[in-house]
């Protein structure tokens, strides 16, 4: 590795979602890692050929932790690379990429874990970690090498998209994952229920002529497996929450202290059944989004900590697949590049705090993940954002680094976007002024 | 404790489990049995003490092992042999094993060995019989000959059992093997690990008196005594445990993890083994291995069971 000029972010809001502080001052990265950070480092304070950054008082932050993000490597390369993906993410703040398995082959071997990584190594900028399939060819009846695939670095197992809906298969993988100390990522919506729905069940889809999902496949396979989190003591995290109903049971299980998490995707956070209006496929979304009073209560969760973090839940899909009769068209939305901007809407609406937004899009994550990454402590990686919260913009979906355009957001008004990505200590994106 | 081996008897009609068995019951037969390793040394091995009686092996599963050193066992005592095996038997037509039972009774065995697939099926079948009845294996539940013939092992080759630190490892979920020697080793005084995936072991199986390792290379620490248990091939690809490839590298035992244990360790086996699955070819066959020794005090255990439970029958 090439020597890194040391790098003084001056004049910033310093924002620490793990020690939970917010203060003025200066952060010196050096050798790739924070040197050291406080109201004590100013531009006259560096050391001789340091970089200066002036950030204007702007937000300096860790960077992004995103742990669920279609790539469509191996196999879907025409939607997604690792280096599509991981630009993409530089320029949204993500300074690390989990990507989920559902790939072709799916990722339920050490092999292509190491595949992946080395990959990643050679074409990502971000960093990059696979998560493991709980059942091999995602097929929901055998449990893949859950002691090897963590070896290799697979960091959580999941079947991305679908749910283990054998009780049985689910219960022998959570007590072997428990051995293992490895993490159950589980996407909670039971397929009977879903039958042919296409979106939420209620009064919009009945106007609309389309089937409806009922909560309840999400509340009924969210109770089960918490059920079985206490049968079997696994680490145990819902993927994708999206209703008032599944907030009140992961907060039980959590008084109960069983070791669960939850996360909500940035579209659930800031869009609403009602934005399908007149059949959208960008607002297609598996799981489907909820009403108003849904997606107020996610805010509220995120804010005071049920909902442990947000993801992108970024899925590429190809324009072929998407200008389609609603529902006939492929679910998912592009969202690694969008998320904190779209994020700073709750921000601005005063529905989530700052520093409450920022801990469940990198120290939460990080934190469950245990990857490092999520807080300005000093001798950690300097993975960080420079941002701003304020400056409107109006986001062209051609301006995105992703291979595909499926965004929800096309035409969105922003206030607020990522400066400057860091990974590792060096630039990865920097807006051009 | 000690008594004249040439005396003992054992004072129950069945031999159903370990479970129930007191430390001298479990002497005695050990020590009857250490008789019968030096009479299967000879050239003549053959004793008149069963003759006349009829022993039928009863074998609703296929085994090899077991059956042959039953049947052995009661040849040499002098006993008449009949296997019946399942292939051949009325159960195939759909008789209820107390119909079969009831048959059988009629023909006055008076030694019946039974193995069965379903746990609690010897004991059922004892209950409608009036011969003596022995467990060869029932389901998941007891193989109390195994345990005591792996006792025998342990006691010749370790000079006591009392206080030794035992790891049993593996498929101890579905394993009658490993539960009847739980029993004896606790009864015995050792001290009993369980090491195996979580997935692989009974609910509350510390209750059982073991202390559980789910690691094991922690779990085979000053251990004197490893032995290994079957995994079941349909067990191995995802329903239990997700590869053989994956289940050796943490379970299997190789060179490597077997040096965790006492430099004097022991490893057994019940057998039939799989290479390359629980074991390596270089343990099995290593210099640690006692599980051909194993085979032979099957033998040996078994007449110790057939002449004890033989010298309790009437005569008349």
């Amino acid at each position: 590795m090439t020597a890194q000029r040391p790098l003084l972010l001056a004049n910033a809001l310093l924002i620490d979602p793990a020690a939970g502080t917010e203060r003025h001052g200066g952060l010196l990265v050096r050798d790739g890692l924070i040197a050291d950070a406080g109201p004590h480092l100013a531009a006259g304070t560096a050391p001789e050929g340091t970089e200066i950054v002036d950030c204007g008082g702007r937000v300096v932050a860790p960077g992004l932790v995103d742990m669920r993000c279609f790539v469509g490597e191996p196999g879907y390369e025409y939607r997604e690379t690792i280096a599509s993906a991981t630009a993409a993410a530089a320029a949204g703040g993500v300074t690390t990429l989990v990507c989920q398995p559902a790939t072709d082959p799916a990722i339920d071997d050490p092999a292509i874990v190491d595949f992946l990584l080395r990959r990643a190594r050679d074409t990502g900028i971000v960093h990059f970690h696979p998560m493991a399939a709980i059942t091999k060819k995602l097929g929901g009846r055998e449990m893949t090498e859950f002691g090897l695939l963590q070896e290799a670095g697979a960091v959580a197992f999941t079947d991305g998209a679908r749910s283990v809906t054998d009780a049985l298969v689910m219960r022998r993988a959570m007590t072997y994952a428990r051995d293992f100390d490895a993490l159950i990522v589980h996407h909670t919506e039971d397929p009977a229920l879903v039958g042919e729905g296409v979106m939420n069940e209620g009064e919009f889809a009945s106007r609309l002529g389309l089937t409806g999902i009922p909560v309840e496949a999400e509340t009924i396979m969210l109770e089960r497996d918490l059920r079985l989190v206490k049968l079997t003591g696994a680490r145990y995290h819902a993927a994708a929450i999206t209703c008032r109903d599944s907030l009140a049971i992961i907060a039980r299980a959590k008084n109960e202290g069983l070791p669960v998490t939850a996360a909500v995707t940035i579209n659930h956070l800031t869009l609403n059944e009602n934005d399908i209006g007149s059949y959208r496929t960008f607002c297609k979304l598996t799981p489907p989004l909820r009403t108003e009073d849904d997606r107020l209560a996610l805010a509220d969760a995120v804010a005071d900590g049920t909902i442990d973090v947000i993801v992108s839940d970024h899925d590429p899909q190809d324009v072929e697949t998407k200008r389609l009769p609603f529902a006939e068209a492929m679910p998912g939305a592009v969202g690694v590049e969008t998320m904190l901007p779209a994020a700073l809407r709750l921000v601005h609406a005063g529905l989530v705090p700052l520093a409450a937004l920022l801990k469940a899009l990198s120290t939460a994550p990080a934190a469950l993940l245990r990857l490092p990454g999520g807080t300005l402590s000093r001798g950690t990686p300097a993975d960080l954002i420079v941002l701003d919260l304020d400056t409107p913009w109006v986001l062209d979906r051609d301006d995105l680094r992703s291979k595909c355009k499926n965004s929800p957001f096309d035409e969105a008004r922003m206030s607020g976007r990522v400066l400057r990505t860091i990974v590792g200590g060096r630039t990865v994106h920097a807006l051009a002024d | 404790m000690t008594q004249d081996p040439s005396s003992f008897v054992l004072k129950r009609r069945h031999l159903l489990g370990i479970e129930g068995l007191s430390p001298a019951e479990i002497t005695g037969l050990l020590d009857l049995a250490e008789e019968f390793v030096t009479l299967n040394r000879q050239v003549e091995k053959k004793r008149t003490s069963l003759r006349g009686r009829t022993q039928i092996n009863l074998f609703f599963e296929s085994s090899t092992r077991t059956q042959s050193s039953f049947e052995l066992a009661g040849k040499r005592l002098g006993a008449d042999v009949m296997n019946m095996s399942v292939a051949q038997s009325s159960i195939k037509k759909g008789e209820t094993l107390i119909d079969t039972a009831l048959t059988l009774n009629a023909m006055h065995p008076d030694i019946l060995i039974m193995r069965h697939a379903a746990s609690g099926a010897v004991e059922l079948l004892a209950k409608k019989v009036d011969c003596s009845v022995v467990n060869a294996g029932d389901g998941t539940h007891e193989h109390p000959t195994q345990a005591l013939l792996d006792a025998l092992t342990i006691r010749r080759n370790k000079g006591r059992i009392e206080r030794l630190t035992v790891a049993i490892c593996g498929d101890i979920l579905h394993s009658r093997v490993a539960r009847s020697n739980i029993i004896l080793l606790n009864a015995m005084q050792a001290r009993v690990r369980a090491i195996g995936p979580s997935t692989l072991l009974p609910a509350a199986v510390e209750r059982l008196g073991v202390e559980v390792y789910r690691d094991m290379k922690e779990g085979l620490k000053d251990v004197d005594i490893v032995m290994m248990l079957r995994l079941q091939r349909e067990r191995m690809n995802g329903s239990f445990v997700p590869s053989v490839q994956e289940y050796f590298h943490y379970f299997g035992l190789d060179e490597a993890k077997l040096r965790y244990a006492k430099p004097d360790a022991l490893v057994m086996h019940p057998g039939p083994m799989n290479r390359g699955v629980e074991i390596s070819t270089a343990v099995a066959d290593g210099a640690q291995s006692l599980i051909r020794e194993q085979v032979e005090m099957g033998v040996a255990v078994r007449m110790a069971v057939l002449e004890a439970l033989a010298r309790n029958l009437p005569n008349a």
